[in-house]
């Protein structure tokens, strides 16, 4: 027993022990760091901006006085641009992670198209409004239109649709392939009417959390150059527009402190809308996906 | 959903057989009377092309970028030396008679903003990941990973207003000479932003660390502490640095943050308290303002965009090959 000495290791255990319990203590304040700063920035927003949430601020358009501004042109605008990239984004998505998990075959083509898809992902916000700008705007000549910034927006979301797309694709399990193929159906009307409708939730998941990007996403349109002021509202996917986060941007520039809180209301309903989009995901999410 | 599309199927095929004048065929010869078969295949034959089409979409749009920088930014440089773009230390576009292009200054601002950003989210971030995977109970976790999705999902121009009109101000109140456009808030902010990257990236690459492996140091009577410090970090090394490079290539890119709350001077200096530009920044503040087609200015946006393209390719294919290279399999 003169081998071991009690007391030293007593008091080792004890300091780690102690160690082990402050550590602990700060890794819970990191976690608990992000949480308290939503709930800062979410009081900060509400108490700035419920002043100016008014039946009014829907209706009205921006202005030159606080208290008139309102967000009409910014919301329809947002909501003309989501129509334009929902169908878009998905299409071209769903598309792509269909060839890719059900047709493509392993060569260097289609990890060329893998790799492709992940390093767009990685591509600022701030570079597709370039690729917007030259190629929709001007290229195209489609001007500064919804359709314009609809396309933009479409492309710089599609990394993310592809890949949930191929997620929600891949989970069905093969099983249900092979019964289809084996009551004689061709591969094409085993995708449409087996893979996709099992699949459908998850994509669907996945898109809507990639249109509340792109619904808050201010930076391409900023380069594709919308204006800010608008007293109209668009009448179709070829008139020019104002989006609600570019709303946002213009009070918030503005040095005058009623205009940051006309910028708060405005992102009150931003935030509002996400989370509606956010909570249609995951409803969908818990209701309508199987695990097989 | 299998039965379901099963059953429409054949009822289809059905009410197809029904119409059939003669139900007393045999299968093979229903099978050769059905007048879409030539249809059928011709779809088959089809939709793989107009598939591969659409997958190649993503691919033009890369090359749409690529085309696109390069082509903008060659007529900069057909205005601009290169030298004096990459080497050049002043950067005032707006000067009218003596227009300078030298980058450095606001990659040196880009840098600021990246580097007080990692600087607050790799260890906050890291110590929620080791928090979530070694501590927390599944509660415990079900109830904050959905916050930091959350967090993750707040609009950027969110963050910039809330870097302006909050954090500015809490600083101005302790550090007098920080001035209303400064480095050190957007820093904070974006790297609150990326914070949630880090967390559950790096809690992916601590839960894929067999379990067995913890047991073993339990075993040798580890505390937690010791099992998250000496086991599980240095077995998801790989992970949580490939998830901190990808959070650099975020920061680098990020642009409403920095051009709300950073300022527009372009300086070639270490101060952080005073009013700075990024790459980013500067792209915007050229597309909000008046500068016209086809001017120099409005190629140099092209030509710092292809800049900061490159700065953030190189970023994610390093993150790429990291998580490659360097990952541990158990």
């Amino acid at each position: 027993m003169k081998y071991i000495n009690h007391e030293s290791v007593a008091s080792n255990t004890r300091t780690r022990l102690v160690k082990n319990t402050v550590l602990k203590g700060l890794f819970l304040a990191a976690t608990l760091f992000g949480l308290i700063v939503l709930g800062i920035l979410l009081y900060r927003v509400i108490t700035q901006g419920s002043g100016y949430l008014s039946l009014d601020f829907f209706t009205s358009f921006a202005s030159r006085i606080p208290e008139q501004a309102g967000i009409k042109s910014a919301i329809l605008g947002s909501i003309y641009l989501m129509l334009v990239v929902a169908p878009v984004s998905m299409f071209l998505g769903i598309g792509t992670a269909l060839y890719l998990e059900e047709y493509a075959k392993k060569n260097k083509w289609t990890e060329f198209i893998r790799i492709n898809i992940s390093n767009l992902a990685g591509v600022p916000s701030v570079v597709f409004g370039l690729l917007g700008l030259t190629i929709f705007v001007r290229y195209f000549g489609l001007g500064i239109s919804i359709l314009a910034a609809g396309l933009t927006m479409s492309l710089l979301i599609l990394p993310v649709i592809i890949v949930a797309s191929q997620e929600a694709v891949r989970a069905v399990p093969k099983e249900m392939r092979e019964a289809s193929y084996a009551m004689g159906a061709t591969k094409w009307q085993t995708i449409l009417r087996v893979v996709l409708p099992a699949s459908i939730p998850g994509i669907l998941t996945g898109s809507i959390l990639a249109l509340s990007r792109a619904i808050g996403e201010t930076a391409p349109l900023v380069v594709i150059g919308i204006p800010t002021i608008l007293m109209f509202t668009p009448d179709s996917v070829f008139s020019t527009f104002t989006a609600l986060p570019m709303q946002i941007f213009d009070w918030t520039k503005r040095p005058q402190v009623e205009f940051h809180e006309v910028a708060a209301a405005g992102i009150i309903v931003l935030m509002t809308l996400l989370i509606i989009m956010n909570s249609i995901a995951v409803f969908i999410r818990n209701k309508y996906q199987k695990r097989y | 959903m299998l039965l379901i599309s099963l059953c429409l199927w054949i009822k289809e095929d059905f009410t197809v057989s029904m119409k059939e004048p003669n139900t007393t065929l045999s299968v093979q010869e229903l099978i050769a009377q059905k007048s879409n078969r030539g249809l059928l295949s011709a779809i088959e034959k089809i939709i793989p092309k107009l598939l591969l089409a659409i997958a190649a979409v993503s691919v033009l749009t890369t090359i749409g970028i690529m085309v696109t920088l390069i082509v903008e930014t060659l007529v900069f440089f057909s205005r601009v030396s290169v030298l004096d773009y990459i080497f050049g230390t002043e950067w005032y576009p707006f000067a009218n008679s003596t227009a300078t292009y030298g980058v450095l200054p606001l990659i040196i601002g880009t840098l600021k903003i990246t580097g007080i950003a990692i600087i607050v989210a790799v260890p906050i971030g890291i110590a929620t990941a080791i928090y979530l995977s070694e501590y927390a109970s599944e509660r415990a976790r079900k109830m904050i990973k959905p916050v930091l999705e959350v967090l993750a999902g707040v609009p950027t121009i969110v963050y910039g207003f809330f870097a302006l009109t909050f954090v500015t101000p809490i600083l101005r109140s302790i550090f007098p000479e920080v001035s209303i456009f400064n480095a050190i808030s957007p820093g904070i902010v974006v790297g609150i932003m990326i914070i949630p990257m880090i967390a559950s990236l790096s809690e992916d690459a601590m839960n894929s660390v067999p379990n067995s492996m913890r047991e073993g140091a339990y075993a040798l009577g580890s505390t937690k502490l010791e099992v998250a410090l000496k086991i599980v970090l240095p077995a998801a090394t790989s992970g949580i640095v490939a998830s901190t490079v990808l959070a650099i290539s975020r920061a680098i890119g990020e642009t409403m943050i920095v051009a709300v709350a950073a300022g527009s001077t372009p300086r070639f200096d270490m101060d952080v308290t005073g009013s700075i530009q990024t790459m980013t920044a500067y792209i915007v503040q050229v597309a909000t303002g008046d500068a016209g087609y086809g001017t120099t200015i409005y190629y140099s946006i092209y030509a710092v965009g292809f800049t900061l393209f490159l700065f953030t390719l190189v970023m994610n294919m390093l993150a790429q090959f990291i998580s490659k290279r360097f990952r541990e399999e158990y």
